[in-house]
């Protein structure tokens, strides 16, 4: 937990997360009750308190609300294409194994366009965080359903529920060989933070699921109109699973949604060392 | 871990007034409920948020962690800081 | 770190053993590719190879993976390559334009073969040589290559390599099935012989610096990341601080300079071979393989007394429109042999602006050329 020493009038309009963010481009672009900018917030949190050194760190997103993440990180921060974030770190990564790379992408980019990239990241286990912001729609276009939208989740394309089956993406993160798979909600910001201390700190390919509200398109279209009340549904609907079996904790519309730590394990990962 | 508090220690928050969004999540996770949403709208048309009572905030920076916009953090003010883990 | 290895002296060698080496004579250090014929022999002696002198070697999970890593890879300050043929070349056209928009140096070699769709996997063509020009979405330039032999498939990997890195985007190597799979002598020099052009560095402050200034020739500095830097770059439109700017005028300044970036520095760029082009009535204009079948029927022309001329690109892009337009006024017609329907011919009679015929010999691919119907061709232009 960051502890704020300052005093005096001057001190009051320096954002703690300051250095690290792009202030001229704020107020960012996500909508009232998005929870991305909480996630941003948490991230950078992490990384301060990880003891990475930020020159070394590198931000690498794809396209799409979450996407956007990139363009407020004052790091080395890249925004690349659709579904390429992963492969992009990982050239990068194994160019240069003393950079911290991090993925910082949505549920459309990671797992439906991207989702090969995903599961080959797991299987060799390439040294990165990737944090993948769930918010079960592709809010960018406008709010399809995607590859984790609940079943009979209402969406742009889907007026009449879903008729698809979701990806559970711990499942999937873990089933492909990652080495840290957790999952948490933008209501969860200290158990978070700390996760993604552990996942910076962790050698091996580290996976954070974060749910998140997007209230302009998957809450309203499923009845949770406003970022609070799908927050409020969070809190009342969350139970925290250490190490509960990353294949039982999909998500379902309306259920329960089982967070915590799922996997910790140790494997080969690349780079190997010299 | 002992938490030493001298009596001057106080919490604030500092808003941006004009990255805040309404969007009330501060609010709703302040364990003290010391904030509110004023009449006061910014440039963008939202009512932005304020401190009640700053003798009962706790300095936990929930509003700080749980802000999307990163337009709320807390401040110390009065003299000696508070010590945390 | 192992003791770098540059193998010098001569070799017989095919071409796609010498684009590798090329390579790793240019100092590439990074190699992501998924095999495919008849490119995979420079994925296998990279993997080889790259140990050998410190790099990585990757086989990523498709030719997608494969471009979005190099890029990543040359951002993490490291010349990186990779290498296909026509089916993974469409494959990698979007992440290509990133590397124009973020303007990344590396270099992507095509071994062409027979397409459209699966064609010919282990047979030669010359069919993608519009689509290295335009086969990304919107306006951009590009440079591209073209090696007629082992040799100069060495020789262009290490050109295409120094001019990425001076003009910083990904440069073609376009080879071909024919080129790629023969076996010739290879001259590979001393590493001390070899010219190599880096990257320009930013000489400014990290607090100063704008990814996206450029400077006089319209190349900015590139800083690498883990620098200190702390840039953000983006596929998105963008001014020179590198932030997303979403209008007609930030786009107008942007793909002005992305294009201009090539186009007016063309004179460096560009390199021809001219044979005999004084005095010729007709003039084979052709690139890659082809030029060496070429080469015979002009030969043959010339015993029958015919005034034919030879005008070899070896770069194709940006195409030579003002060396080809002039030679036009000076001749009556250019015969364009080339193993596609016409591609590269129609940017002669582009460039040629009606003031000399052009006339295609196409193959569909498969083969080379019959030199007797490009002898045929030049006889019937000069009647």
């Amino acid at each position: 937990m960051m502890t704020i020493a300052q005093t005096g009038e001057h001190a009051r309009e320096v954002h703690p997360l300051q250095d690290y963010i792009r202030e001229d481009r704020f107020p960012h672009i996500w909508c009232a009750g998005c929870g991305l900018g909480i996630v941003l917030s948490a991230f950078l949190r992490a990384m301060l308190q990880s003891g990475l050194d930020p020159d070394r760190v590198a931000v690498v997103s794809g396209i799409g609300c979450t996407g956007r993440v990139a363009g407020y990180i004052k790091l080395d921060s890249f925004h690349t294409t659709h579904g390429r974030a992963i492969p992009f770190a990982t050239g990068l990564k194994l160019a240069n194994p003393e950079l911290e790379v991090v993925v910082f992408s949505g549920d459309g980019d990671l797992i439906a366009i991207g989702g090969n990239h995903l599961i080959h990241a797991g299987r060799r286990n390439i040294d990165m965080t990737v944090i993948c912001v769930n918010n079960f729609t592709y809010g960018m276009t406008g709010g399809q359903f995607g590859p984790t939208t609940p079943s009979l989740a209402r969406s742009t394309t889907s007026r009449a529920g879903n008729v698809e089956n979701p990806f559970n993406i711990a499942g999937l993160a873990a089933a492909s060989g990652a080495a840290y798979v957790a999952r948490w909600t933008a209501a969860q910001v200290r158990q978070m933070e700390r996760s993604i201390i552990e996942a910076l700190q962790k050698r091996g390919f580290s996976f954070v699921e974060i749910i998140s509200p997007c209230p302009t398109y998957y809450g309203r279209m499923n009845r949770q109109p406003t970022g609070l009340d799908q927050m409020r549904y969070y809190r009342a609907n969350t139970v925290v699973r250490h190490f509960a079996s990353p294949h039982e904790v999909g998500v379902g519309l309306g259920g329960l949604i089982v967070t915590g730590k799922f996997v910790d394990t140790e494997r080969p990962y690349l780079p190997r060392g010299e | 871990m002992t938490r030493e508090t001298s009596k001057t220690v106080r919490h604030d928050v500092y808003v941006e007034k004009e990255w805040c969004k309404g969007c009330r999540f501060c609010i709703e996770f302040c364990p003290q409920h010391v904030l509110y949403e004023t009449d006061e709208t910014n440039s963008r048309g939202y009512h932005t948020v304020a401190m009640a009572d700053n003798s009962q905030c706790i300095g936990c920076e929930m509003c700080t962690m749980v802000c999307p916009e990163l337009a709320i953090h807390v401040v110390t003010i009065d003299g000696e800081s508070e010590q945390g883990e | 770190m192992p003791a770098e290895r540059h193998i010098q002296g001569e070799f017989f060698m095919s071409g796609d053993e010498a684009c590798a080496e090329g390579a790793i004579s240019a100092g590439c250090r990074f190699f992501a590719g998924y095999p495919i014929t008849p490119a995979t022999e420079i994925a296998e002696r990279m993997s080889d190879r790259l140990p050998e002198v410190g790099g990585t070697y990757i086989q990523m999970e498709d030719e997608l993976g494969s471009m979005a890593a190099i890029i990543g890879a040359s951002w993490g300050g490291v010349k990186a390559m990779t290498a296909t043929s026509g089916p993974g070349f469409s494959l990698m056209m979007e992440n290509i334009g990133l590397g124009i928009m973020l303007e990344t140096p590396c270099v992507v070699a095509n071994v062409q073969r027979a397409g459209p769709s699966t064609g010919l996997p282990t047979m030669v063509a010359q069919g993608d040589m519009m689509q290295a020009r335009w086969g990304s979405h919107g306006s951009y330039s590009i440079i591209a290559l073209s090696p007629s032999s082992p040799q100069e498939v060495f020789d262009h990997t290490i050109k295409a390599f120094n001019l990425s890195e001076r003009y910083r985007l990904p440069v073609l190597v376009m080879t071909d099935g024919a080129v790629g799979h023969m076996y010739e002598k290879v001259n590979i020099p001393p590493r001390s012989e070899i010219d190599l052009v880096a990257r320009r560095k930013p000489e400014v402050a990290p607090a100063e610096y704008w990814p996206y200034q450029p400077g006089a020739d319209l190349v900015p500095p590139m800083a690498n990341s883990g620098e200190g830097y702390h840039f953000h770059v983006t596929g998105l439109t963008h001014d020179e601080r590198g932030y997303p700017e979403m209008t007609a005028e930030a786009q107008d300044r942007l793909i002005r300079r992305l294009v201009d970036k090539i186009e007016k520095n063309s004179a460096d760029i560009l390199e021809l071979e001219e044979d005999g082009i004084g005095g010729a009535k007709v003039v084979v204009c052709t690139y890659g393989i082809t030029a060496r079948v070429a080469q015979i029927a002009v030969e043959h022309a010339r015993s029958e007394g015919i005034p034919v001329g030879m005008l070899r690109l070896i770069t194709v892009w940006p195409f030579p429109q003002e060396r080809v337009a002039q030679i036009a006024s000076q001749i009556e017609t250019y015969v364009v042999p080339e193993i596609n329907y016409g591609q590269v011919s129609l940017e002669v009679e582009r460039s040629a602006g009606g003031k000399a015929r052009t006339v295609l010999v196409p193959h569909m691919g498969g083969t080379v050329h019959d030199p007797q119907t490009i002898l045929e061709a030049i006889r019937q232009a000069a009647r």
